[in-house]
This record gives structure tokens, sequence and C-alpha cells, in this order.
């Protein structure tokens, strides 16, 4: 009886595999003369073309031709169009008497956003990895509902950015949700997006808010990775529970912060959406980043000059500094490997 | 069967499906795309319905409406167009700035006089200069900007509403008066446009151009306006949460506040009625008073929207014939309860609202007192340009990035940085 079971299985088995064969001869009949031809240690290339194509198709022209833009100017789309080459659009973005003031720069917007986007990574990313270690160490214990709760702070990260700056939009106006809970406490409305020294700070707090469960994900991962019985050695010795998590916990997870500081830097330097749903950009530039201002010189000038070259060579700065952060992330990373290797 | 016969047979076959598919082609409508925004149900529906009326007496042609944000107009059409791509048809508010890609449709349409004769004094406002002939679409509705007041408001204030000839001074005094004893919050709202700006500032002196006809944007006159909004901002007289609340020349109007009786006088224009009509209600009154003056005129700023072609063929003809027809534009014109573009058009309004009533006849009024610079303002190609400027640079002195001095220094720079982009030099 299980012989018979075992043969119908099998029988069933070749009629499925039957268009796979004819696929897989078909591919060979192509395959073998390729072969014959490159030799066997080339054939990888040969697999890993169809995704370079794509690849090249969708990134690296259009980061060449980024890069041209760049040295172009005028306000033709067409290449053939346009004045070429010139380092106008360079020299126009760096032409400041001071950096340290955007009032004195041709493109004060772009160096507003500069400032706004340093500021904004900076207090960002601190806070993030601060709230996100706190999240995770908390996730971490034994607490009752600890799924539910993992999920929660989770659940921001699968939002639409454009979601999350319109439902923060609702809650912050000044007509919001927010203020109402204050007046009715009797307390003043609070204009949150649209006082200057209020702007950015609500910004940063809707940004942690929606990308915080990601990192506190990574975290949690790193805090489940270390041995347990290096706690209770520690419990062991009566070391106390500050010295504990300053003398283990923290340089075990250094590795874990290490990426989550590399990944949110990035991440907070290209942010855009949340944020020009959020405030425009406002009041006046005071939450207006580097890619505002890349989108409104090239694409959103509203009747303005769309100036792609500067907007192609704002970008090319951007990407400098998007590089560079990922060589620090692939180094770190590296690093990291090469050491688990030699434990 | 013999080999002969299974290829006379294939013959055959493709024979028949080729002129299937020729005939296919042959008697396939033709395409009319046309990108539209409009300001709601109010004039999407009206629109619509024109278009299926044409399409249902025109089997020959398939127009083919796209309802599109107005961002899409400003910032995405512009780009379609540079990339060769783009509609046929569009429905287009910086009528010169696109001046470039309009396709000239005078030997498509009936009769191209007619277009001379109904649109005239808009017809150049498309066209790129030195150009006197072409024609590249009509003018869809005409507006002009200017003041409402909240009437219910001075009337419960005890405070009458100023006549033809009071001063943006007179207007500011008189809302802070109602606003106070109102205990409104916000006693002057405007929308947050360098459109909106230049015909007070035009009221104020401003020229917008030197005596060679090139731009120069800052002069006594726009200084006069854009510092007197500046200070109206910082003593509360405008709140700070609109014109501060966006970045750059993003364009934000006070309607929310308006809507909720929040303000007593808004500085907007007359594309606002219809929608005034249906939002408002029986809320509050609300009346349009003609445009407060300065010491060089008391005027508006002209402008409006345009279906302008992007292609020219004997179906965009037909389709602009149709639409621009005075049976057509008098329902469009009469359901939207806007001004028309047309210099001979009866439109029967469909309201009984005596507050909409009103104001259409306030801003009908008002387009005789338009001062000439206005007009030159709006036909010119770049005015765009100057618009954006004064936007966001006003809105950073605003806020206090920057002061009055450096805000019309960055109008100046800006105004030239783009025109050396765009000509070169």
């Amino acid at each position: 009886m299980e012989n018979i079971r075992n043969q119908t299985k099998i029988f069933f088995l070749r009629i499925l595999n039957i268009p796979f064969a004819f696929l897989m001869h078909a591919i060979d009949l192509i395959m073998w003369p390729i072969q014959k031809i490159i030799g066997v240690r080339n054939m990888p290339y040969i697999f890993l073309l169809p995704n370079l194509i794509f690849f090249g198709l969708f990134v690296i022209i259009p980061l060449g031709a980024n890069f041209f833009f760049s040295l172009s100017s005028g306000d033709e789309l067409l290449f053939a169009e346009r004045e070429l080459p010139t380092t106008k659009q360079y020299d126009q973005l760096f032409d400041c008497e001071s950096y340290l003031n955007p009032n004195t720069c041709t493109e004060d917007f772009f160096w507003r956003g500069v400032y706004n986007t340093i500021f904004f990574v900076v207090f960002q990313v601190g806070l993030m990895i601060f709230f996100s270690v706190l999240t995770a160490v908390i996730l971490n214990k034994k607490i009752i509902g600890r799924g539910f709760f993992r999920s929660v702070f989770f659940f921001p990260v699968l939002l639409s950015p454009v979601v999350v700056g319109l439902i923060w939009q609702w809650i912050l106006l000044k007509n919001g949700a927010f203020n109402a809970i204050i007046e009715s406490y009797g307390g003043d409305k609070v204009s949150f997006l649209t006082d200057p020294s209020w702007a950015m700070a609500s910004v940063i707090f809707v940004s942690i808010w929606a990308h915080m469960g990601f990192y506190t994900l990574i975290v949690l991962a790193g805090l489940q990775a270390i041995p347990p019985n290096l706690y209770e050695a520690a419990e062991m010795d009566g070391t106390s529970r500050e010295r504990i998590f300053f003398r283990i916990t923290l340089p075990l997870l250094m590795p874990n912060l290490l990426v989550v500081f590399i990944l949110a830097s990035i991440k907070g330097v290209q942010t855009f959406d949340e944020i020009y749903v959020l405030t425009g950009g406002g009041p006046g530039t005071s939450t207006s980043l580097i890619v505002q201002y890349i989108f409104t010189t090239g694409f959103a000038s509203s009747g303005s000059v769309q100036n792609f070259g500067l907007a192609a060579a704002a970008s090319m700065v951007l990407g400098v500094v998007l590089l560079f952060l990922t060589l620090m992330q692939l180094y770190f990373s590296r690093n990291k490997e090469s050491k688990h290797q030699e434990i | 069967m013999n080999f002969k016969f299974i290829l006379k047979a294939i013959s055959v076959a493709l024979v028949s499906f080729s002129l299937t598919l020729i005939s296919a082609v042959s008697f396939a409508a033709t395409d009319v795309r046309i990108m539209w925004y409009g300001d709601g149900d109010k004039e999407n529906v009206p629109i619509a319905a024109q278009i299926d009326e044409f399409n249902a007496a025109n089997p020959d042609i398939n127009v083919i409406l796209d309802i599109v944000p107005y961002d899409a107009i400003m910032n995405t059409l512009p780009i379609q167009l540079a990339a060769g791509e783009g509609p046929d048809i569009a429905r287009v508010t910086d009528l010169g700035g696109l001046n470039k890609y309009y396709a000239d449709i005078t030997p498509y349409v009936a009769d191209p006089s007619y277009y001379e004769k109904s649109f005239g004094p808009f017809l150049n406002w498309y066209r790129k200069p030195g150009d006197t002939t072409s024609i590249h679409g009509f003018h869809s509705t005409m507006t002009v900007t200017g003041p409402y007041v909240n009437k219910t408001l001075f009337e419960q204030a005890g405070v009458d509403l100023l006549g033809p000839g009071a001063t943006w001074e007179e207007w500011a005094a008189v809302s802070i008066e109602v606003a106070e004893k109102t205990g409104t919050p916000i006693p002057m709202a405007w929308d947050r446009s360098g459109h909106r700006v230049s015909g007070p500032a035009i009221s104020m002196g401003a020229k917008y151009f030197d005596s060679n006809g090139d731009p120069k944007l800052v002069d006594d006159g726009l200084k006069a306006m854009t510092q007197m909004l500046y200070d109206w901002h910082q003593a509360g007289t405008m709140s700070k949460d609109l014109w501060g609340s966006v970045s750059g020349s993003k364009y934000h109007a006070p309607n929310d506040w308006w809507n909720a009786a929040e303000v007593v006088f808004m500085m907007s224009g007359s594309w606002q009625i219809g929608r005034f009509a249906n939002e408002v209600g029986d809320d509050f009154d609300w009346w349009a008073v003609p445009a407060p003056c300065g010491p060089a005129a008391c005027t508006g700023m002209p402008g409006g929207n345009a279906l302008l072609a992007f292609n020219a063929n004997p179906a965009v003809g037909k389709v602009m014939d149709y639409l621009s027809s005075k049976e057509q534009l008098s329902s469009f014109i009469g359901q939207v309860l806007a001004i028309p573009g047309h210099l001979d058009l009866q439109v029967d309004y469909q309201t009984d609202d005596p507050n909409a009533k009103h104001a259409l006849n306030t801003f009908a009024g008002a387009v005789p007192t338009i001062d000439q610079v206005a007009f030159d303002l709006q036909a010119h190609v770049d005015n765009r340009i100057m618009f954006n400027a004064i936007i966001s640079r006003l809105g950073q002195a605003i806020v206090g990035e920057m002061t009055m001095e450096e805000a019309w220094e960055r109008m100046d720079e800006d105004v030239e940085k783009q025109l050396k982009e765009k000509y070169g030099g």
C-alpha cells in the first residue's frame, strides 16, 4: 500500500516537473553555447547580467544624467538644448561670504537646508537612539502584554510618510486636537507648526514617533543576543543594575547601535515627505531640509524657472554625504563581522 | 492538402487580418486629452457634462478629461511639456510662462476672427513676444483680485462698510475695529500669493518694469505695500499662521478661517464666489468690496485661466470651437459663478444667493478700473518669477529670518538670477 502511494506521488511529481524540465532544457540550449564561448569561470557574469541591466537602467544611467545635468545650465530639460559644460551651478551653490551665515550666500535656501538638515539629523538621531534603547530595554523585560507593546511601537513604521504627516498635522495644528486638550485645561493655544521656535521640535518629534519602532527592533535583537550568563555572573557578584547596563549591556550593544546610528543618519539626511506634508518646510524656511530644496528648485517652482541644473548639483552634494555615511556603515559592519569571526 | 494550398490559406488569413486592422485604425476615434484642474465639483461637473455631450455628438473624436490637482498644472505639466509629452489641451493659469509650448490652432478652428472678437485682449497673454496673430486657445474664466468682508460682523460691530476710494490703511483700521468689537481672532487675511500682493502694490505705486519694459521688481511702491503687510503681521492684524506657515512660494488661502467666520476682511479674488456661495451658505453675509486705494491707483490684478492647445490638429480645433462657443461658455460661466473671459457674453447666473450676485457685480464692475500696469504685469511671460520672489522673501521676513531691507534685496536678486538662468547671460 505504502509502495503504491509512493509511486503515485513520484508519478505526479514527475508530471509537475515536465514544464520545469522543458524550461531548463530551453535555457540550456541558450546557455550551453555561451558557456562554450566564454568558459565556465565567466558564467556568473551572465547570470548577473539581467539584474545589472536593470540596475544600470534605473540607477547608473540616472546617476550619470544627474551628474551631467549638474554641469549644465538653462531651463530646458533635454541635454541637446542645454548649455554644457559649466560649473556655474556648483559656483552658485558654494558662493558664500560666510558659510556660517546663509543670508550671505547666493543660494541661501540651500544653506538653510544644509543647516536645518544638520540640526534635524543630530537631534532626531540622538533622541531616537536614546528612546529606541529605552524602549527596547523595557520591551526585553518580562512585562505583561510584551508582544502587544512590541507591535504597538512598530506599527507607525508601516504607515506611509504622507499619512504620518497628515495625522500629526490634524493633531498639532493651532485648531488641532492637541491644542483643544491644552485649551480644555485652561492653557493657551500653541503654534506647534507655525511658530519657528516650535516647528523644528515638532517635526523631530513626529519623525522619531514614525521611525523609532524599526530601530527599537534592531536594538531588541541586539539585547536578545547578549548571553544571559553574563547577567547571571554579574548578579552573583552583586553588581548594581546601572553598572550592569553601562558595563555589560551598552558595550555589547555597541555594534547594533552603530548600525542604528548610521542607518538613522542616512534616513535623516534623506527626510522629505513627512515634513513637506506637515509644515511645507515652513514657517519661513525653518523646517526646510536639503531634499526639499532639491525638489522645489527642480520640480516645484510654481511657475518660476525650473532649475534642473542647480537641483542636480545640490543632489550631487547630498549624494557625497550619503556615500560617506554608507561607506561608514560598510566599514563598521565589516569590522563587526571580522570580530565575530575572530571570536 | 498540398503545400501550395497551406501557403494560400495563410496568405488569405494575413491579408484579411491586415485589412481588418487597417479599417479598425482608420475608423478609430481620434483621442484629444485635456488636463483640467477645477475648483471642486462646482467646475468639474459642468465641464465633464460638456465633454460627454461633445463626445456623444462627435463619434470620430474621443475627448479624455483628466481632472488633476492645481499643483499638477503648476509643477507637473511644465516638466511633461519640456520632455515632449503632455496633453493636447490644458487649463492653465501661468498663461505666458508656458508660451513656448503652445500650438497655433488657427488653421484648425472654424472661424479665427471669432477668437479675435471674443477674446482679443487675452490672446496676447498667451503669445510669444512679437507674435500678434497666433491662436492658442481661449480664456475659460476671467478673474479679478479683490477683497471680501464678513458683512455680518460689520453689522454686529455697528461699523459701516467703507465705500469706493477707501485706502488700505482705512480698511485695516476698520477691520481691526470690527475684530475687537466682535471678538473675531483675525482682522485681515490674504491669500499667500504674489499675484494677490501685486494689485495693492500697484495701487501704492509699484511699476514692476523699468523704462525698457524689463522686469524691475522692487521700487518704492512695492516697498510700501510689502512693508505694510509685514507691519500688519507683526501687529497681529494678520495672523502669521497663514503666511508664515509654509515655505517658499507655496500658495495658501485662508478659506478655512473665512468659512468659520474667524476673519473680518479677506483679500482674494473673484474665483472664490462660487466656493463661498456653496461653503458659507447662510452662515453669514459676505460682500465683495471695491479694491482699496493707494496713492497711485485703486486696482486689483486681472487674471484667469485659459484652455490652451499643445497640439494642433483638426480634432483639437473642433474641441476648442465647441468649448469656446457662446452657448457652452455661457452655460459653464453661469454654473461656476465666474466672470467671463468672453467680451460679448450674456450669462444667466444660476444662483439665488444675494451675496454671490453682489460679488459678481462688484468684480465685473472692477474690470474697467484695473490699472494698465496690472494688465502689463499679467501679460508678461515672466510675471511668475516676480510673484514668487515677493512671496518667498516676504514670508521669510515675516517669520524673522531676515529684515525687510534684506528681503527687498533678495527679491531683486531672485528675479535677476532666474532670468539669467532662463535667458542665459
